[in-house]
């Protein structure tokens, strides 16, 4: 049945990471062909970049891995990396797309030997773990990168070592004169997947991030806490890479505010407290302070709040605390009130997590290039094309299924359509 | 402590912007803000929450609204854009019209006593009668006294010509054009009142 859909019945996903990869492998295991397009070198977007899931605190690889296996072995899905799609013409269930597709410098041949990166002598602040550590200018992101093939750096493949470096690869797979290219696309029907950006804290100034180092983004913590991460999975102080083990968690850092994102992420309150775990679970004479205006657990996540709840190392606060400060020992020291008692306070951490929000990457650099796109007042796309994930709306991984499941299926209706 | 639980209503009638304390969702961020937290008892936050709770004598009879220096920091930090300063402002001038601004408080007496009677008398600030008539308000040892701890600040701000040393310069270029401006600014104000 499924082979009757003509080659032009495709469906073109955007975005490669849980909710592009869902809608990709739904819509192609049900006999649609998917193309699927994804801006960095590897998929897995923002979940690659987790240490763990909440609320069963397993680790994402195992759910991207078995996603990986399903676009391996499923020949309805091409899919390119390093590619963008810069232009969109037509409209339903008749799309031109142009996609660019910006050099990886490695072919598909790469075996993933990792022979080039011991022999490349220039490291880069690496992108994956937020420049927190140096890595090398040829490289793949982490043992569990899909696809598997080494990616160079453009400035790095200018450099006269890169055409040394392409004489170490056993089978000749580095390409550092690999020019650009552009490619057009007919499609049928287009699921927008882009997911978003961690909210740049250092336009919170009140809070100091940016300027001092103990105070670090909820995104930046995760990778902290990850064995691939920079410290290797070691909760340190970046100043001077002591323990951290008096830890504070401000909720809504730049969230619910007018000056900076106006919504609620709706994930930043679950994140801290499964961010708490980590702590507890490394140091079990730590202590974690959990700043908040009011926590947003919703149905089945009441019982994970419930069990941080029991935890005797963690301390709640409701405030949202007014800025802060750093003192002589480089401890950043929080300044609010707290609501409940009306107490004024001025507590110093060794370490200070900022649960920053989602900033949907089409009201960044990934507007939809198409004419007809519709955006709502925060910038995630409602209309023109369909939106998957936390492209039409701020959630965490669970309910990021569930769209871009449903989204598979408003596709095929639209791919399916005979005109 | 009785609760008058019209209060809220009342407030957001009557009170200049006081209609936005609906908006406050009792974060904190104002009294974390705030330079002078040293010197209220309750926060703006919780004086909000005051109204909304309807402790009207409690809210009326407190001096902290008197405290505001109109940093305007609480405007520029608040999440949800209320106009924190001019609340704070509303509600101390309401409280004056309600009569239950204890006559000594210090800013009181600056702003309705010494600051306006000085502005309406000639329709300019006369910083020398101004500050005359602030220091020996507790009479005439304490007025001394107070001089010559703000000598330097005032010596200073005389070289600068920050402050005009003239106590009597007399009445503005069309003082009675500005007369008519305030005596409309009341009219309007009753009308208000009345429609409230």
């Amino acid at each position: 049945m499924a082979d009757v859909h003509a080659a032009g019945h495709t469906i073109l996903v955007v975005g490669g990471g849980i909710s592009g990869l869902t809608t990709a492998v739904e819509a192609a295991e049900t006999g649609y062909n998917v193309l699927l397009v994804e801006r960095d070198p590897h998929f897995g977007g923002r979940v690659a970049q987790h240490n763990q899931y909440f609320p069963k605190l397993c680790s994402p690889t195992c759910g991207l891995e078995i996603n990986y296996q399903r676009i391996k072995n499923n020949p309805r899905i091409r899919y390119l990396t390093l590619a963008e799609v810069v232009d969109i013409q037509g409209g339903e269930g008749n799309y031109t797309v142009r996609i660019r597709k910006h050099p990886r410098h490695v072919t598909e041949a790469c075996t993933g030997c990792g022979d080039c990166s011991k022999a490349c002598t220039v490291e880069v602040p690496d992108p994956y773990n937020f420049g927190m550590n140096m890595v090398k200018a040829i490289r793949n992101n982490h043992a569990m990168a899909f696809p598997v093939w080494f990616h160079m750096d453009p400035e790095y493949a200018k450099s006269e070592e890169a055409k040394q470096v392409a004489k170490v690869c056993p089978v000749g797979a580095i390409q550092p004169e690999m020019p650009p290219e552009e490619v057009t696309e007919q499609v049928s029907a287009i699921v927008w997947a882009t997911g978003w950006k961690p909210y740049d804290a250092e336009k919170i100034r009140p809070y100091g991030f940016g300027q001092y180092p103990n105070v670090t983004t909820n995104m930046r913590f995760e990778r902290m806490a990850n064995v691939y991460g920079p410290t290797g999975g070691k909760i340190v102080r970046p100043s001077d890479g002591k323990e951290a083990k008096n830890v504070a968690m401000i909720q809504c850092a730049g969230s619910r505010d007018h000056n900076y994102l106006p919504f609620c992420s709706r994930i930043c309150c679950l994140a801290s407290m499964k961010q708490a775990s980590y702590v507890r679970n490394q140091y079990p004479d730590s202590k974690v302070t959990i700043f908040y205006i009011d926590l947003r657990a919703m149905d089945r996540y009441e019982a994970f709040l419930q069990k941080t709840r029991a935890d005797q190392g963690i301390t709640w606060i409701k405030s949202k605390p007014a800025r802060i400060e750093e003192d002589a020992q480089g401890n950043p020291v929080v300044i609010g009130e707290n609501t409940l008692t009306g107490e004024r306070y001025a507590i110093p951490f060794d370490l200070v997590v900022l649960a920053t929000g989602m900033e949907p990457n089409s009201a960044l650099a990934g507007k939809v290039p198409y004419q007809g796109a519709a955006y709502d007042d925060y910038g995630f796309v409602t209309g023109g094309v369909l939106s998957a994930g936390c492209a039409a709306h701020p959630t965490d991984v669970a309910s990021s299924v569930q769209s871009a499941t449903a989204m598979a299926m408003k596709a095929i209706q639209v791919a399916g359509r005979r005109g | 402590m009785a609760y008058d639980l019209s209060f809220a209503k009342e407030v957001y009638k009557k009170s200049e912007m006081g209609h936005w304390i609906k908006m406050c969702m009792q974060c904190g961020v104002c009294a974390g803000s705030c330079p002078l937290r040293a010197h209220w008892q309750h926060s703006p936050r919780q004086l909000f929450q005051m109204v909304r709770a309807g402790k009207k004598d409690e809210v009326l009879k407190s001096s902290d609204m008197w405290m505001c220096t109109s940093c305007y920091n609480c405007i520029a930090r608040c999440p949800r854009n209320l106009p924190i300063t001019h609340i704070i402002h509303g509600l101390a001038r309401y409280a004056e019209t309600q009569g239950k601004v204890d006559p000594k408080q210090p800013t009181r007496r600056f702003a309705v006593e010494v600051f306006w009677e000085n502005i309406v008398a000639t329709g300019r600030v006369g910083e020398a009668m101004l500050t005359m008539r602030l220091y020996f308000q507790d009479g005439i040892g304490a007025g001394i006294q107070r001089g010559l701890e703000m000598k330097d600040s005032a010596l200073g701000m005389l070289k600068t010509r920050r402050l005009n040393p003239i106590p009597f310069r007399g009445k503005i270029k069309g003082y009675d054009g500005f007369k008519k401006m305030l005596a409309k600014a009341a009219e309007l104000e009753v009308k208000l009142e009345n429609k409230a």
